[in-house]
């Protein structure tokens, strides 16, 4: 178990490292780093004393070495756009908006996917089941960020129920995290279906039904139990697009959280803030995957002795 | 005699139908895609980019607006109907070159790693592994921000998203044919590695691949317009489906149809592309078929 998890942190590291190095990569490909990380009317003393800092002199390699030990550190220079701010300071402001963001999405997808797809796999080819594929292929079909002003167009302009964006209450958050749960709902569904409807055919179920057991005992202890470990599967990836969502769907409601700040950074082509959002977001994305993994270590036994 | 009539046990349903042969989907990826994609040029009524100022703001037809601009037009009086038409040939040109350059690098690799094995393939899979684990928006805001967006590196994006997927597959079907009597045999009657690769094992993977090709059109038609909306796909003026949905962001209170028709055409295209997919799936290749 210890080995398995110590190959997984390991893995997330390497990982770690090859996005520094594309991101490092990336500033020297726009031609030279100092016009992409320095502002425009930086004087000569500011560049001199830059070129000193970064190692810009030295070669490339040692430049990337400068930079990772500085990166480590959580030093990605200072904002162009947010003058005086650091990169990776104004990012780390940014991180609780999201992540709010984030957790109350992962929250109402599995609130509503769960019951959703258990549904669909015990009333197998009933109108629950076809009606859950639907919406599942609707789901996946619709841009989120459509989804999302449409939204808007019906519960706050229409009905006037709840703010069209920004920040400030728990209302403000309801329209974006809905907007960013609604494809991971029919991804959720359709994973859970087809692997209740695994269980369902298995032996102990049916030892389950002969025994007496309620058939509600049956289906949400006995069955969802065991099914549960294909779902946390989907976790993963589920905090990937959760992320990527989180970029699409901030820029619709002006939340002010890290995608915000990614989408603006690039607009107002300020290097290090743009630097600073990507290793943030690849962080936070490593450690759910390697919560993910603890979870499957807690949850599938045969993980835990093998 | 009497003629029993038989009848079938149960009527197939018209949904049951309609999955077995996609004629809806195809039809509507056809209108609504591929001859926009090509004739816009002839079939748009108005011009996408010419701002018309005493048109502004029409609405749809059955919306108070007229004929003449059947889904109204945007803040400059451009016709919306149009720019969806002209922006379909971008939408397709991304999501292909995206997918061709997917599929080229995927399997290639995906080929020689599965029949060369040893440290390649260990290289490979890394790789495959790393990029499946790196989120796609992650280097298209990496890339937008370092090159600018273009046309390059949206496709680059997609193509970089997609590749993972053909290779891993690709390798795991071509480790169990590597084994085969008829690679063996090829062997023996002496033709090269290359020639063995890509004559005898490559056909026998093309259907994975296509069914793969095809069940990612929709991935890179939603990565795509999500780009574009966020301002990080090809750049204005071009009228890519993401940017015209981000062109009505402002105004959804009062003018909800420059925002609503082009992304129910990104809706109506991935949703059709999705369905062909899982058709094409089970036609093809049952095994993949998981729910």
């Amino acid at each position: 178990m210890f080995r398995y998890l110590a190959l997984r942190i390991a893995s997330s590291l390497f990982a770690l490292l090859v996005i520094t190095i594309i991101v490092f990569l990336l500033s020297h490909l726009s031609g030279n780093p100092v016009d992409a990380l320095l502002p425009d009317d930086a004087s000569q003393e500011q560049v001199d004393s830059f070129i000193r800092e970064w190692g810009l002199d030295k070669p490339l390699w040692q430049q990337y070495l400068t930079f990772l030990v500085n990166a480590v550190q959580g030093d990605f220079g200072t904002s162009l756009k947010w003058p005086g701010e650091d990169a990776m300071g104004f990012v780390i402001d940014r991180m609780p908006a999201t992540l709010q963001l984030g957790g109350l999405a992962i929250l109402i997808s599995v609130v509503i996917a769960l019951p959703l797809g258990v549904a669909a796999a015990v009333y197998k080819g009933s109108p629950v089941d076809n009606g859950a594929q639907m919406f599942a292929l609707l789901g996946q079909s619709m841009p989120n960020f459509w989804l999302g002003i449409i939204l808007i167009w019906v519960f706050s302009v229409w009905l006037g129920w709840l703010p069209t964006s920004g920040t400030g209450s728990f209302a403000h958050a309801i329209l974006p995290a809905i907007a960013i749960a609604w494809f991971q709902v029919s991804a959720l569904a359709r994973l859970t279906r087809s692997a209740m409807l695994e269980v369902l055919d298995a032996e102990y179920i049916k030892l389950a039904r002969v025994k007496g057991v309620s058939e509600f005992q049956v289906v949400w202890k006995h069955a969802l139990r065991n099914a549960a470990v294909v779902p946390l599967t989907y976790f993963g990836i589920l905090a990937a697009s959760i992320l990527t969502g989180s970029v699409v769907i901030e820029t619709v409601y002006s939340w002010p959280g890290m995608g915000w700040v990614a989408i603006e950074a690039i607009r107002g082509r300020d290097f290090p803030v743009v630097q600073a959002v990507i290793v943030a977001y690849a962080v936070i994305y490593m450690i759910s995957n390697l919560v993910v993994d603890l979870l499957y270590v807690i949850v599938d036994p045969r993980v835990r002795h093998g | 005699m009497v003629d029993i009539p038989i009848k079938p046990l149960t009527q197939p349903s018209l949904w049951r139908r309609a999955r077995e042969f996609p004629l809806i989907p195809v039809a509507v990826l056809l209108i609504v895609f591929i001859i926009p994609a090509f004739f816009a040029e002839y079939i748009a009524p108005h011009d996408p980019y010419v701002p018309n100022l005493r048109a502004r703001l029409q609405p749809p037809v059955f919306f108070g607006g007229t004929w003449e601009f059947a889904l109204g037009t945007d803040r400059l009086g451009r016709d919306i109907l149009s720019r969806i038409l002209h922006g379909a040939w971008y939408v397709l040109a991304v999501s292909m070159i995206g997918i061709a350059v997917g599929v080229v690098v995927g399997t290639t690799l995906g080929l020689v790693a599965g029949y060369v094995r040893g440290w390649f393939d260990g290289l490979v899979m890394r790789l495959v592994d790393i990029s499946l684990a790196l989120p796609a928006m992650l280097l298209a805001l990496a890339l937008a921000a370092a090159l600018g967006a273009s046309f390059l590196s949206v496709v680059v994006v997609v193509g970089f998203a997609l590749w993972a997927y053909f290779a891993r597959q690709v390798r795991a079907e071509v480790l169990l044919l590597r084994n085969s009597d008829f690679v063996a045999r090829s062997l023996v009657a002496g033709s090269s590695h290359t020639r063995i690769l890509f004559r005898h094992i490559l056909p026998n993977v093309t259907n994975t691949i296509v069914v793969l090709a095809t069940l990612q059109v929709g991935i890179a038609i939603m990565l795509d317009a999500s780009l574009s909306f966020l301002g990080i796909g090809i750049p204005r003026p071009t009228p890519t489906w993401g940017l015209l949905v981000s062109d009505g962001r402002d105004f959804i209170a009062t003018d909800w149809w420059i925002s609503f028709f082009p992304g129910l055409a990104i809706l109506l295209t991935v949703l059709s592309a999705n369905m062909l997919g899982d058709w094409l799936r089970d036609r093809l290749d049952p095994r993949q078929r998981q729910i």
